[in-house]
């Protein structure tokens, strides 16, 4: 058997479906005090192949914002409007009740719909109908609590997105296999993109979230590719001799920002996509590395090693004037920008504890958000509530989410091998 | 807990030379190439695609091994083969100049040979600035070995940052097992 797959293989061959069933369990650790009730009755529908209140159901309980009425507490199963009687909902003290059915339309198409009732108002917030393919039942249910979830806490919902990350798994004899996977926000589906006998580092969405950058070790140095996840099809589009790493899409999505030391040591430089145009950013004898762009494309954020430790640097996206922007913490590395700019995640460590840090950008105060001690690779939900970052316990590397006030965590246990470097998809 | 780096870097390339050798199983780790179907076998006779030192079907002329990934494991080669370094330092430390000189002689009375030299670190801090500083702690080693006279086109550098462990586990013990240097012959140039 071939144990050991090929990358071009693997590319050509575009997404391999590893498996349908469940490889990620959640558990929360600390759930949000005011956390609301709601009750999601199962959906009426027969044969139908997803069950939808189970994803919806745990989509918000995942979020952290609501605590989800058990099936077996409810006295009532309404799926109509008319069969609702609002007592029934106040007695179980649900704030919230969602219904809904799913029918075959003929032609392999179902027709979904739910409602979401204000208990205590006895009155309907919003109700939908959608068709959906039975291959996208899942997506459908997640459109639904991305619906529910902004209906009922003003913000966009992240359900619908999904996470890079790299796994690895150990061969024995200090050898072990990379892969790169793609799966729904809620781990469901992964899928392997890329695989390797050399490591993969630092999986990067594109701003429209069609093309992954990533670092490869397959030709036994370090290259940045660009894949198109559509079709597998992808382009190396650094190789030069040293460091090729840490690729970070321009907010256009037209250029990298990417760390090369071909000069002798690493530095930031720009690349153009279109134009292979190589712009070099930083000129510090130093380690310059791990740049992120500012939303609005203006700066870049960089971490350096000038003056004696890591240290986050700030400098405009065309390169010049560098000012430092952290100062507490002995090690402050790995930044990444809220979606709107307010805030900037890092790994912020003192001594031997390394923990994910939030920076407000207009006091430049840090808070930290996370226990450690050796926790990592901060990337922000596309709604700007939430992170997720990578841990490890007793030498295993698992995914954790906490919310930007720190107040709610939660760990992402993957039923197969050590994970690391999450990437959240951007807004669909 | 003192860890005598010598007698560990002994021991640690004493593994590293048996896991290699001729008697061992065949079927290791490929380097993803086309060619990754077939692993070493014993008594394999094809020969040797020097060039690009990445074939993984040669075998043996009778003094040396080919790994699968091109390494070249010449029994006369000095030892040890992995150099330490203090946390967060690419200094090379007074114990392992003896070391690298012992390389540079070799090299220098071999111009034929090449070496690669990874740079490593432990798992503390961001995965690319380890790159990064993996990176330095094997250019340190490099630029010992050109001042001893080495060409530089005998070597090669490469950064694996935290990415390759030589241990696991959360401790001091593990740390400095991993803070390296790691010198892999190559096939001849």
């Amino acid at each position: 058997m071939n144990f050991f797959r090929i990358m071009c293989v693997c590319a050509v061959l575009g997404f391999s479906i590893s498996s349908s069933h469940a490889e990620l369990t959640i558990e929360i650790t600390q759930g949000v005090e005011s956390a609301l009730p709601v009750a999601v009755v199962p959906f009426a529908s027969q044969g139908v192949p997803v069950d939808i209140r189970n994803i919806v159901n745990a989509d918000l309980e995942r979020s952290g914002y609501f605590k989800m009425l058990s099936e077996q507490a409810m006295i009532s199963r309404p799926s109509t409007p008319a069969e609702v009687e609002f007592k029934n909902w106040q007695d179980l003290g649900q704030n919230y009740l969602v219904i809904g059915r799913v029918n075959p339309n003929g032609d392999g198409q179902y027709s979904v719909e739910f409602q979401l009732f204000d208990v205590y108002k006895g009155g309907q917030l919003i109700g939908y109908q959608m068709n959906s393919s039975a291959a996208d039942l899942r997506k459908t249910a997640h459109t639904i609590s991305d619906l529910i979830f902004q209906k009922l806490t003003g913000k966009k919902g992240v359900f619908s997105g999904r996470i890079a990350y790299i796994t690895s798994n150990s061969l024995g004899n200090k050898k072990w296999t990379y892969q790169l996977q793609v799966a729904d926000a809620d781990g469901m589906t992964p899928q392997t993109i890329a695989t390797s006998n050399e490591p993969l580092m630092s999986p990067a969405w594109s701003p429209d979230g069609k093309q992954m950058a990533y670092v490869s070790f397959e030709h036994k140095a370090a290259a940045i590719y660009v894949q198109t996840l559509a079709t597998g099809a992808r382009m190396r589009v650094a190789e030069f001799s040293g460091i090729n790493g840490a690729p970070a899409w321009s907010p256009d999505g037209t250029r990298l920002a990417l760390t090369l030391s071909k000069d002798g040591n690493p530095d930031i430089y720009v690349l153009n996509l279109a134009s292979h145009a190589l712009t070099k950013i930083t000129n510090s004898l130093a380690i310059d590395t791990e740049p992120t762009w500012s939303p609005d494309g203006s700066n870049i954020v960089f971490t350096s090693g000038r003056g004696g430790k890591p240290q986050l640097y700030i400098a405009p996206s065309q390169g010049g004037n560098e000012q430092r922007l952290t100062f507490t913490g002995d090690y402050n590395a790995r930044a990444s920008f809220s979606p709107d700019g307010k805030y900037l995640a890092m790994v912020h460590g003192n001594g031997n504890n390394y923990r994910i840090g939030l920076m407000d950008m207009a006091s430049r105060t840090i808070n930290v958000l996370t226990s450690g001690p050796t926790d990592e690779s901060p990337s922000f939900a596309p709604n700007g509530t939430m992170i997720l970052y990578a841990s490890r316990k007793g030498g295993t590397g698992f995914l954790s989410a906490v919310s930007i006030d720190g107040k709610m965590q939660q760990k992402l246990v993957f039923n197969s091998g050590e994970v690391r470097e999450p990437a959240w998809s951007p807004s669909p | 807990m003192k860890v005598n780096k010598t007698l560990l870097a002994l021991l640690i390339t004493a593994c590293l030379l048996s896991a290699c050798s001729d008697d061992k199983k065949p079927i290791s780790a490929t380097d993803g190439s086309q060619n990754a179907t077939n692993g070493i076998k014993d008594a394999s006779t094809s020969g040797l695609n020097a060039s690009s030192g990445l074939n993984p079907q040669g075998l043996p002329n009778v003094n040396a091994s080919i790994g699968a990934d091109g390494e070249f494991n010449d029994p006369n080669s000095p030892q040890p083969k992995i150099i330490y370094f203090m946390l967060d330092s690419s200094d090379v430390q007074p114990d392992f100049v003896p070391v690298i000189t012992a390389h540079a002689q070799y090299l220098v009375a071999n111009p034929s040979l090449s070496l690669l030299i990874e740079g490593n670190t432990d798992e503390r801090g961001s995965r690319e600035y380890n790159i990064a500083l993996g990176e330095q702690r094997a250019r340190s080693v490099a630029n010992l070995l050109l001042a001893q006279g080495v060409t530089s086109t005998q070597l090669r550098i490469v950064s694996y940052g935290e990415e390759k462990p030589a241990a696991s586990g959360n401790d001091e013990s593990t740390w400095e097992q991993n803070r390296r240097a790691e010198l892999v012959y190559q096939g001849k140039k």
